[in-house]
């Protein structure tokens, strides 16, 4: 141990340098100057020089009606997609957490939608979804329904979109509480079985308090991501129709990409980042109530 | 109760209940990209059909889908590899050194939004001539795969005992030595793990190549978006791009299923 050499004695800083050096160049710094251009009024297509604007490009971003409604939208989507794909995964893993044939089968089938390409998710999607030629409406004419203009209509665009969201990410949460359930030990049971509790009971006051931190993680990630959905939308509508389905990061790429208004395109992603930040801040805070 | 009637004819049904809706997107994926356009907007929607290879011809042949095939292989392997090279030593010193406060950096790059760099990359991009070129692309799938690479393995060597290194440390090899021989050969199912998901990752990506990428580096998630944006939408031809796309996801799932499943289960259930 005495003659170990420079390297071994600073393994600890060695080697995690060139993955920090690497985070810091790709990303801190890039995130830092976008909290930098927040600040200024800076547009490409205008050619002039950047010059500081204070909290001038916040200020115009709040009195602008299609951010209200992107920050509004990014809400309903989360918490609704979010909402029904823990109910839905929870209940799914519940029914799927006893062994039968085919179990590895089914999960495989689990599987498919989370490694499912997103954008061609969305493509497939509008081919079922189609007002004239697609699938869905089909369903509803043989049930004597009304038709619907899913993605085409901007009352029913978001719970459309939503709706894939749920279809993709739901088999996350059921395997997720599948494992969690797997984990648990089996005294709790045993012992609820010697004093006679119910089936429901039993779920009731032993199952879900000991899932219960299981759930709540898998809420915390799937919230993170569907905060920031953009592929999907971005395939399926554009934002549209009009600016219908126009989420936050969906209009910070507008803003960006194509006005080319980095000020303020810089200023919602900082809002979104907090965003994103206090909600997982804030979930975690109520998932540590769980744990005492 | 278990083997009651009710739960015998119960329990499948609700099984067929969970699988259906799961599956029928994909097949209805794959079988419209057999179809002529006739069928795919004949109403009421077809179920039988003659099927015809026509759109993937139009795909693989007139639309260069081999060469975004190439490309997405290329950034992706390139990027996963590179994410292994970095992550893995700085997963082994979070795991063994406790490096909390580098665990949680990861964890923030999780959770940036993807536009909060790439608006930053496409100015330092273009003045450095770098759009279109496989450099920039790979360079962004890196900050996709190498959290995914670092969130595995961490955790992953955590679960080694300490007294694998220990022992050969014993005998006189280096700590880095014991890492390289001894720790990586028995991480191989952790690794495979971390690989099989990023690999997964980049080639789904869309926002950065989206930006990034033009004619010479365009991925497959982009050339499909672009088939569907034509004015007349080719939905048997964009179809058999949807299967082309998703196919090699698939299939590294199939194959590396246990993998896949404790790689996306993983942090969440232990906490």
């Amino acid at each position: 141990m005495i003659k170990s050499g420079f390297f071994e004695r600073n393994l600890k800083y060695l080697f995690p340098l060139p993955a920090l050096l690497f985070v810091l160049l790709l990303m801190v710094f890039p995130v830092l100057y976008t909290l930098f251009v927040s600040f200024t009024d800076w547009t490409l297509t205008s050619g002039r020089p950047m010059k500081f604007a204070g909290l001038g490009s916040y200020l115009k971003i709040m009195g602008e009606p299609r951010f209200l409604d992107a920050v509004g939208r990014t809400f309903y989507f989360t918490i609704g997609a979010v909402l029904a794909e823990a109910v839905l995964g929870t209940t799914i893993a519940l029914v799927l957490n006893r062994e039968f044939r085919g179990k590895n089968a089914l999960k495989f089938i689990l599987l498919l939608p989370l490694v499912a390409t997103p954008v061609a998710v969305g493509i497939v999607f509008n081919l079922f979804y189609d007002p004239t030629i697609g699938f869905l409406n089909y369903v509803l004419s043989v049930f004597g329904l009304p038709q619907s203009g899913w993605v085409t209509a901007s009352s029913t665009v978001l719970p459309s979109l939503m709706l894939v969201d749920i279809w993709q990410w739901t088999p996350m949460i059921s395997l997720i509480v599948l494992a969690g359930l797997a984990g648990l030990s089996n005294e709790p049971y045993e012992s609820a079985k010697v004093d006679g509790a119910s089936s429901v009971q039993t779920f009731v006051h032993i199952t879900l308090p000991m899932v219960m931190p299981t759930i709540l993680t898998a809420i915390i990630l799937r919230a993170v991501d569907a905060l920031k959905t953009y592929d999907i939308i971005y395939a399926m509508t554009g934002g549209g129709p009009g600016y219908s389905s126009e989420t936050l990061n969906i209009l910070a790429y507008k803003f960006s990409f194509e006005y080319f208004n980095m000020g303020q395109a810089s200023s919602i992603l900082v809002f979104l980042f907090f965003i994103v930040l206090l909600f997982s801040l804030g979930v975690t805070k109520i998932r540590k109530l769980f744990e005492l | 109760m278990k083997n009651s009637l009710k739960f015998r004819i119960g329990f499948p049904l609700l099984v067929l209940l969970i699988v259906v809706p799961m599956i029928f997107p994909f097949i209805w994926m794959f079988m419209s990209a057999f179809k002529t356009q006739v069928d795919i907007i004949s109403w009421p929607p077809k179920f039988l059909f003659s099927p015809t290879l026509v759109n993937f011809n139009k795909v693989f042949n007139e639309q260069n889908f081999l060469l975004y095939l190439k490309n997405s292989v290329i950034v992706g392997v390139a990027a996963v590899f590179v994410s292994l090279l970095l992550g893995l030593p700085a997963a082994y010193s979070i795991a063994r050194f406790k490096q909390k406060r580098l665990s949680m950096m990861i964890l923030v790059a999780r959770l940036m939004p993807g536009i909060s760099f790439l608006m930053p990359w496409y100015i330092v991009f273009s003045r450095l001539g770098l759009m279109d070129s496989y450099t920039a692309l790979i360079l962004s799938h890196i900050l996709i795969a190498l959290p995914v690479v670092v969130w595995i393995m961490s955790s992953y060597f955590e679960s080694v005992p300490m007294e694998m290194e220990e022992s050969a440390m014993v005998d006189g090899a280096t700590q880095q030595r014991a890492f390289v021989a001894i720790i990586l050969p028995l991480s191989v199912p952790g690794i495979v793990t971390a690989t099989t998901l990023s690999f997964i990752f980049s080639w789904n990506n869309f926002m950065f190549s989206q930006v990034l990428s033009m004619q010479k580096t365009r991925t497959l998630p982009i050339a499909v978006y672009n088939f569907m944006s034509y004015a007349e939408v080719d939905w048997g031809g964009v179809m058999a791009a949807a299967v082309a796309i998703m196919t090699p996801a698939i299939i590294l799932t199939m194959v590396f299923q246990k993998y896949v499943v404790k790689g996306l289960t993983m942090g969440a259930v232990k906490g």
